[in-house]
């Protein structure tokens, strides 16, 4: 008897200890919300109407990353005047359960949901499908609906320019490759920085290693230094946090980051990062939203609509290749350059693409090869 | 080549092996603490905090103590003092450190230090293979040495560990002869959890010299399991700690490398060996073997009649 009285009471202590959980507590505040109809005011009006965004977030804010660059991007967003401050939940989990978070944000008076990772597809959807008044704009996924659009960058044009610098800088021939998961995304990335190393230096092999997690500096840095060890001297990675560019600033290697600029990580070794610049395109959106002009589509913009960048390249490239670099963003900007233009081959030898041509949206999203050069299985 | 994986696996072992340790200094004395992952981030944080504050790395390495025995004081509280459900207690606990620390850790994101750095012991890291890999590190994991036999000196020789020992074992029998169990019990609880943080700021301090939200990633989980692989053994702590560390790092440089093993089978290995450990573990468990302290994970009240 005594023992449960002192379990309730360890669990009253207990109980503030959950509660401080910022994502915790506001999704328990919605879930006991009566169900109530969305508000009057989301109704679709041509006038230019007020945007009363909410982000749903894979990760934390502070990771660095994925989710930093979103969240920049909201607030470029927010620099609209008639944009009120939006609301955001950071780490919610992918999947069904999500479905909770995202109505419950609608349920607060967002009419403008952005659900930034692939997981929150289905669960978009679904939630959409009862609130029709609100935008949702799905990022990285395919699917779609009246009010659902989609929103991807082509980030396999600054990863082909990262290669070029990559390639050039290497002294060894050996360009090392932290990679997250075996998926279309990551591996049209290694692909398309291979085709750039390659373009400038035919003999360099990129060597892939994969860490299996999007996040874990520990395992990042221990694969980062596995790939030092067997005598890369230029590391370019697909994870979301900084450890590859530690690594290689300990051991004097060079560096090619993802998702923002993190140089402050890495003073000397950083060269360059393929960046998200979310702004640009979320203050589309809203204006589209808020004029009524909005219509559910599948966005995958590239350099050209400035939703992916090359950052400034470190002052350690060359001249020569910083105007290489120049020739070729303008090249992939004016639509005469295509990273995977053929003849392309798989790592077999095999043409993959046909000399002269480009291949389509379908075969991009869906690539599960690797190009000639890279070293390295996909497990699949 | 074994050098460089045997380097690799300390470095990767010893927050682990921290961990592993303070979470069996807690369940010697009786009390469960599955509040391990957010323990080891709050040393992450204080850690890097206090050295990003103080430029000194033992500043660091102390703050990181200190925050994580103040927040294992929580846990102590509700346990010991309030006879609470340890289960429940040490998952508040890991909530918790993983909120507290991505509140308060926004404004360390970005920032850099100085990290851990090499020191050779003259001699000892000239020996072939084993030198590089074991005394050529940083001063932490020279710390973490010396803390396994402190730790095994400290439960087998001394009068203190014995009492701890007992009052995990059998709290009633304890307290006949005079053990102080729930100070006994209160200490082992707070020190064990500042070592957990120690721990924690091996990561935000040597393996990457940064502060990131959730940046153990599930370390703290894989030292609650190796407490019952180590058999609460400081020694068989080092030994699974590396033992996962090694085939983490294993798989990598196998990868990078370039070897024709299917990826397949290399990223298998470590759940492998998960299973493998816990059906031996079990195997050991059925002989009677165990080590389990009798006390586990049950409140003592001297008013209770058995």
């Amino acid at each position: 008897m005594k023992r449960l009285v002192w379990l309730a009471l360890s669990l009253v202590l207990a109980l503030p200890l959950f509660l401080s959980l910022p994502g915790c507590s506001q999704q328990e505040e919605k879930t006991e919300a009566p169900p109530t109809q969305p508000k009057p005011e989301v109704s679709a009006k041509a006038s230019a109407k007020e945007i009363q965004a909410g982000f749903i977030y894979v990760g934390p804010v502070g990771d660095a990353g994925w989710t930093y660059a979103h969240d920049q991007g909201r607030q470029e967003m927010e620099k609209l005047d008639y944009v009120k401050p939006s609301t955001f939940i950071e780490s919610v989990p992918e999947g069904a359960e999500s479905a909770r978070v995202i109505s419950g944000l609608v349920r607060k008076g967002s009419n403008l949901v952005f659900t930034t990772s692939f997981g929150y597809m289905d669960a978009t959807l679904e939630v959409a499908e009862s609130f029709k008044d609100v935008v949702f704009m799905h990022c990285s996924g395919y699917k779609s609906s009246e009010n659902v659009g989609n929103y991807f960058g082509r980030m396999y044009e600054p990863r082909y320019l990262s290669g070029i610098v990559a390639g050039s800088m290497t002294q060894k021939g050996v360009i090392g490759y932290v990679a997250a998961f075996p998926i279309p995304e990551v591996i049209r990335g290694i692909n398309a920085f291979t085709l750039g190393v390659r373009s400038v230096n035919p003999k360099t092999e990129v060597r892939v290693v994969w860490t299996q997690t999007w996040f874990d500096p520990g395992i990042e840095r221990d694969a980062a230094d596995s790939l030092l060890d067997v005598g890369a001297d230029v590391l370019a990675m697909h994870q979301d946090a900084p450890a590859t560019l530690q690594a290689a600033e300990a051991r004097g290697a060079y560096v090619i980051g993802y998702n923002s600029d993190m140089r402050s990580f890495a003073p000397n070794a950083f060269l360059t990062a393929p960046v998200w610049n979310w702004g640009t395109l979320y203050t589309q959106i809203a204006e589209q939203v808020s004029n009524g002009t909005w219509k559910s589509e599948s966005i995958w913009y590239g350099m050209q609509q400035e939703l992916v960048q090359l950052a400034p390249l470190s002052a350690k490239v060359p001249a020569d290749v910083q105007a290489l670099v120049a020739d070729k963003t303008a090249a992939i900007k004016a639509g005469t350059l295509h990273p995977f233009a053929g003849p392309l081959k798989d790592q077999a030898g095999t043409i993959k693409v046909a000399a002269g041509s480009v291949p389509s949206d379908g075969d991009l999203l869906g690539m599960n090869y690797f190009v000639e050069g890279v070293q390295g299985t996909i497990p699949q | 080549m074994i050098e460089i994986l045997l380097d690799a696996t300390v470095r990767a072992g010893t927050p682990i092996l921290f961990a592993t340790l303070g979470a069996i200094l807690n369940e010697r004395a009786g009390i469960i603490n599955l509040g391990i992952e957010g323990l080891m981030l709050i040393g992450a944080l204080a850690g890097f905090a206090g050295t990003f504050a103080s430029g000194s790395l033992l500043v660091g390495v102390l703050a990181a103590f200190f925050a994580a025995l103040a927040a294992g004081c929580l846990h102590a509280f509700v346990t010991v003092q309030m006879r609470g459900n340890q289960i429940v207690s040490g998952l508040a606990l890991t909530m918790f450190g993983i909120g507290i620390t991505a509140l308060f850790g926004r404004g360390m994101v970005g920032a850099t230090i100085q990290g851990f750095e090499r020191v050779a012991i003259p001699g000892l890291s000239q020996l072939p293979i084993v030198g590089n890999a074991f005394f050529n590190q940083d001063l932490l994991i020279y710390f973490s040495f010396l803390l396994v036999v402190a730790m095994a000196f400290f439960f087998y020789r001394t009068r203190w560990g014995l009492a701890l020992r007992t009052a995990g074992e059998n709290p009633a029998a304890a307290d006949t002869c005079g053990v102080p169990v729930s100070l006994t019990r209160f200490l082992a609880v707070i020190i064990g959890s500042g070592i957990v943080g120690i721990g924690g700021a091996y990561l935000s301090l040597a393996t990457t010299p940064m502060w990131i939200e959730n940046m153990s990633a599930g370390r703290g989980w894989i030292a609650v399991a190796l407490v019952i692989f180590a058999s609460w053994s400081s020694y068989r702590a080092l030994a699974g700690a590396y033992l996962f560390g090694g085939i983490t790092a294993m798989q990598l440089r196998f990868q990078a490398m370039g070897t024709t093993v299917s990826a397949h089978i290399l990223q298998m290995l470590p759940y492998f060996f998960t299973i493998l450990v816990l059906v031996i573990s079990t195997i050991r468990l059925q002989k009677g073997a165990s080590q389990q302290p009798e006390g586990l994970g049950q409140p003592y009240d001297r008013e209770d009649r058995k």
